[in-house]
């Protein structure tokens, strides 16, 4: 049997989070489907933290609420540990807790000997300490016959840039896995892995750190951020890629990044820097949107390329930082005052994160216009398996730029001579006569000229429009999957992950449309004019991407039917199929 | 007769902009004439000059001087870090930026610090008349405790110093000037056209409409009573003849990075070095304790490293980088993924 889900509870900031990780990657280099989520609390160290493996052979590994193998090792946490175990399975705790509370009689307990084992590592109390987590990893290694070898491996990979910890570490899976060999034999262990490579093409990755390769092969070269959880590490890791694959001879910087003073400072710079010529962007999460909300509007406005990268949190204000959710959708759409619009890109996986940090700048160029990159933090945070990120072969659309106005003629920034809405622009440091513009965030005429003249205001707004029906044209297509249903489910975002198995849990036959980007394309409304009933999937309380289908094609709003996750949770297989399960679909008989 | 043309070979109309919709007699209007001037003189091509500002009657300016420039006007509060951006993305031109006392000071004042604290090369100009003009004269932070507005409300919390706040916040060309002298402000401009990094200077600039009556400390009557320059400034391009006539100990003369010069005849403060911000700070307070308005130089360090030199950037603007110079090899990627098996 290969599915399982495995809860390891720790205390955060102990050096679980290195353990868990080696077990996950030991499972996944030994070919078995895997992903890995993260709860952890907002705080350094103390607070509970859990962390779910799940491996599936059908690759259904999106969060799940209930665990085959639980490793109960934070004392704060145990009795509610003991509650998301199946019944008949496995609960691992430190030996001595069995005589606190009282355990569950469906489950089979294992006691496990920490200061014995631990006893065995040579190191310094405090290294000790970190690197016991280790024992457990060595313990299910064991267990899950996967070769020594290949975990000693992925210890020394994770590790071994640190030798003293590298040693204890080792110390300490030694110990588990001998612990396990020699005082486990009785224990009736349904799970096996069998190695294979399948998984040798594959990476497990993080949303942050495939976008943030993305950007770099994209050729993002200004990157302006405030610190805000869960966005972070995608500007870390953009750092760390930038750094050895940007130098010019000199091994000077073909790349900047400059840690801002708050959020509307790093999005001001973004459109200073976006404005001049250079593929810029940001990255942030909800609080840190709001504050970047007039950035926005002016970008949208003045026409300037630019890129926000959103990995949403749970709101509203501060909300949970360490909670997943969609739900600035709405707020994205139309974020800042007026009559403004922006291009969302939703990307689903891991594979489209690493695309869409390379082409939110080819739109963001081609259109002039702000492109807002929805992530979340489930699929920026969590790891994930993937195929190996490959670049895109297309050169960057660099956009409508007038190097040479002689060529170009009569340069009117905001003048629309294809038809297409979108004007043509020239860069600073461009020394032709003409080449200079005013740009402003206050009412003009094509010329860029100041006015207040509504004729003039309308001409403009409604270039605007026009642009907007060739964002159409020019975002990517929705991923349909039509078996001629008459029911269909709509989702985006980190939502993927867990689609083919409602679809398996379902058992019925069921469109589905995965929405990538805003503006909707016509394939999306072709969808919705195609479905007697649509199951709209939100990660957010009040159906936001239900609203927006409902605002842009009210035809078809009677057929959308919400199916909600709200709580900050990983969205599961189990909580969209109850919820289909449990209302009424038009168009089917029962 | 014909007019005096430049080494660029343009004449200073040639440094104008659109005509001003400020109300006549603005201190500001005076400003613009001598950006305009500075500019001419320092025979600067204006395709290499970046006009950027924020919001308020003093962002306005942009639109009143140089039109054949480039020019961001931005959002209220927002003029450093837009500037920062587009002088990140294209190292090699002048950022001339112009704000005013309530965009730096109050919602712009973390822009402002933070742009100083980065040493971002640029002339950072506050048109500074202690009052929201443009919404019709409420107190900016600069207000000096006890001065009357035109509704009669005095001012009761501390005025903001920009050049203080300047200074503390590392800025290595800190100077205070009143618009109505341009005398004084033309070498500023030019000397701070040449620094190479964030350039301060604060211009009282008095708002005609909203802060122009007794009891005002930003009036033109307060400011000419009250005005005490601290120097006589004379700018001297590289190769130009030092002209201005000083005696030793008397006079300061500072070396610009494009071999120009700054002489400083000093007039009060005998002792002020403007190479030490102890002392620049020294005056400063002297002068405000006294009442007084003190103009010209405080301090000077072209020594800092600038912001793109911290950040190490390649001497080709970022802007003008191709595609080749920007894709890594898919190799790079693939090699970048290894760590992630």
């Amino acid at each position: 049997m290969n599915n399982f889900a495995i809860n390891i509870a720790t205390v955060n900031g102990s050096g679980s989070q290195t353990a868990n990780m080696v077990l996950l990657k030991a499972l996944f280099r030994n070919g078995a489907k895997v992903g890995g989520k993260n709860v952890f609390p907002s705080n350094i160290s103390g607070m509970p933290a859990w962390f779910w493996i799940r491996s599936h052979e059908k690759g259904f590994t999106g969060a799940c609420k209930e665990a085959d193998i639980v490793l109960a090792f934070n004392p704060q946490t145990i009795l509610e540990d003991q509650k998301c175990l199946k019944p008949g399975g496995f609960f691992f705790f430190p030996e001595g807790l069995e005589q606190k509370i009282c355990l569950r009689t469906d489950i089979i307990p294992v006691s496990i000997p920490m200061p014995a084992l631990a006893s065995q590592i040579t190191a310094p109390p405090k290294i000790k300490k970190l690197a016991s987590n280790m024992i457990y990893v060595g313990i299910l290694a064991a267990l899950f016959q996967i070769p020594q070898t290949l975990v000693e491996t992925v210890i020394q990979d994770q590790l071994g840039k640190k030798a003293s910890a590298f040693e204890s570490n080792l110390q300490a899976f030694r110990a588990g896995w001998n612990h396990c060999l020699g005082q486990m034999h009785n224990l009736a262990w349904p799970f096996r892995l069998k190695p294979n490579s399948d998984n040798q093409n594959k990476i497990i990755m993080d949303g942050n750190t495939a976008g943030a390769l993305g950007l770099v092969a994209g050729g993002c070269q200004f990157v302006s951020w405030y610190p805000i959880t869960p966005s972070t590490s995608l500007v870390e890791a953009f750092g760390r890629f930038a750094e050895p694959m940007r130098k010019d001879e000199d091994g000077l910087n073909r790349f900047a990044l400059v840690q801002a003073e708050d959020e509307l400072a790093a999005f001001s710079m973004v459109l200073g820097a976006g404005w001049a010529g250079t593929r810029a962007m940001t990255a942030t999460s909800g609080p840190g949107l709001s504050l970047m909300a007039e950035g926005a509007g002016y970008a949208y406005y003045a026409e300037i390329p630019s890129v926000i990268w959103n990995v949403q949190r749970l709101g509203p204000s501060t909300g949970l930082p360490t909670r997943t959710a969609q739900g600035d959708l709405l707020f994205s759409a139309s974020l800042s005052h007026g009559a403004t619009q922006h291009i969302l890109l939703l990307p689903g996986d891991i594979q489209e994160c690493f695309e869409f940090g390379q082409t939110c700048f080819d739109l963001a160029e081609r259109l002039q216009q702000l492109v807002i990159v929805l992530s979340d933090l489930d699929l920026g945070m969590n790891p994930w398996m993937s195929d190996t990120l490959l670049p895109l072969e297309k050169s960057y659309d660099r956009g409508k730029i007038v190097e040479n106005l002689q060529d170009h003629g009569n340069f009117l920034r905001y003048e629309d001579r294809d038809g297409d809405g979108i004007p043509y622009r020239t860069l600073i440091g461009n020394r032709e006569t003409g080449a200079s513009y005013f740009t402003r965030g206050s009412g003009h005429n094509f010329k860029a000229q100041y006015s207040e003249n509504p004729k003039e205001y309308e001409n403009n707004v409604q270039r605007l429009k026009r642009k907007w029906e060739t964002a159409k044209k020019l975002v990517p297509e929705p991923e349909i999957q039509n078996k001629g249903s008459k029911v269909g489910i709509l989702y985006y975002g980190s939502t993927k992950a867990v689609i083919p198995e409602v679809i398996s849990e379902l058992a019925a036959n069921i469109d589905r449309c995965r929405v990538r980007a805003f503006p909707f394309t016509e394939s999306v409304e072709s969808f919705l004019k195609d479905h007697d009933c649509v199951y709209v999937i939100d990660q957010n309380c009040d159906g936001q991407m239900k609203q927006l289908l409902s605002a842009t094609f009210q035809q078809y709003a009677s057929r959308l039917i919400s199916v909600l996750h709200p709580d900050g949770t990983f969205i599961t297989a189990a909580s969209i199929v109850s919820q289909i399960q449990n209302s009424t679909m038009p168009g089917e008989t029962t | 007769m014909s007019e005096k043309i430049n080494a660029m070979g343009l004449t200073a109309r040639q440094y104008e902009g659109s005509p001003s919709t400020l109300c006549v007699g603005c201190g500001h209007d005076s400003i613009s004439k001598h950006i305009i001037s500075a500019c001419f003189q320092s025979d600067l091509p204006p395709w290499q000059v970046v006009k950027t500002s924020g919001i308020g009657c003093s962002s306005k300016l942009p639109a009143y001087f140089m039109s054949s420039s480039f020019a961001f006007n931005s959002m209220h509060g927002r003029m450093a870090p837009v500037a920062t951006g587009a002088m990140i993305a294209q190292r090699n031109l002048k950022y001339l930026g112009v704000s005013g006392d309530g965009d730096t000071g109050n919602i712009g004042l973390g822009g402002f610090l933070h742009a100083i604290r980065r040493n971002v090369r640029m002339v950072y100009l506050i048109a500074n008349n202690g009052v929201f003009g443009l919404t019709k004269g409420q107190f900016s932070a600069s207000a000096d405790c006890g001065s009357l507005s035109k509704s009669g409300q005095r001012a009761v919390l501390p005025a903001l110093d920009f050049c203080a706040l300047a200074i503390e916040a590392g800025c290595g060309f800190v100077a205070r000037s009143f618009s109505g002298d341009g005398k004084q402000l033309v070498p500023l401009l030019q000397a701070a056209l040449q620094h190479p990094g964030t350039a301060v200077i604060d211009i009282i600039s008095p708002c005609i409409t909203f802060n122009n009556h007794d009891g005002s400390t930003k009036s033109y009557s307060h400011i000419k009573e009250h005005d005490q320059a601290l120097q006589e400034l004379g700018f001297f391009s590289p190769h130009q003849e030092i002209t201005i006539d000083y005696e030793e100990g008397q006079s300061q003369k500072i070396d610009l990075p494009d071999g120009s010069h700054l002489v400083l005849k000093k007039l009060v403060s005998a002792g002020h070095d403007v190479k030490s911000s102890e002392q620049a700070l020294k005056v400063l307070h002297q002068a405000r304790n006294q009442g007084e308005v003190l103009t010209g130089l405080y301090y000077v360090d072209p020594s800092r490293t600038d912001l793109a030199g911290s950040l190490q950037l390649t001497k080709t603007p970022l802007n003008a980088l191709k595609e080749k110079d920007l894709r890594p090899s898919t190799d790079q990627i693939l090699q970048a993924q290894k760590s992630f098996r």
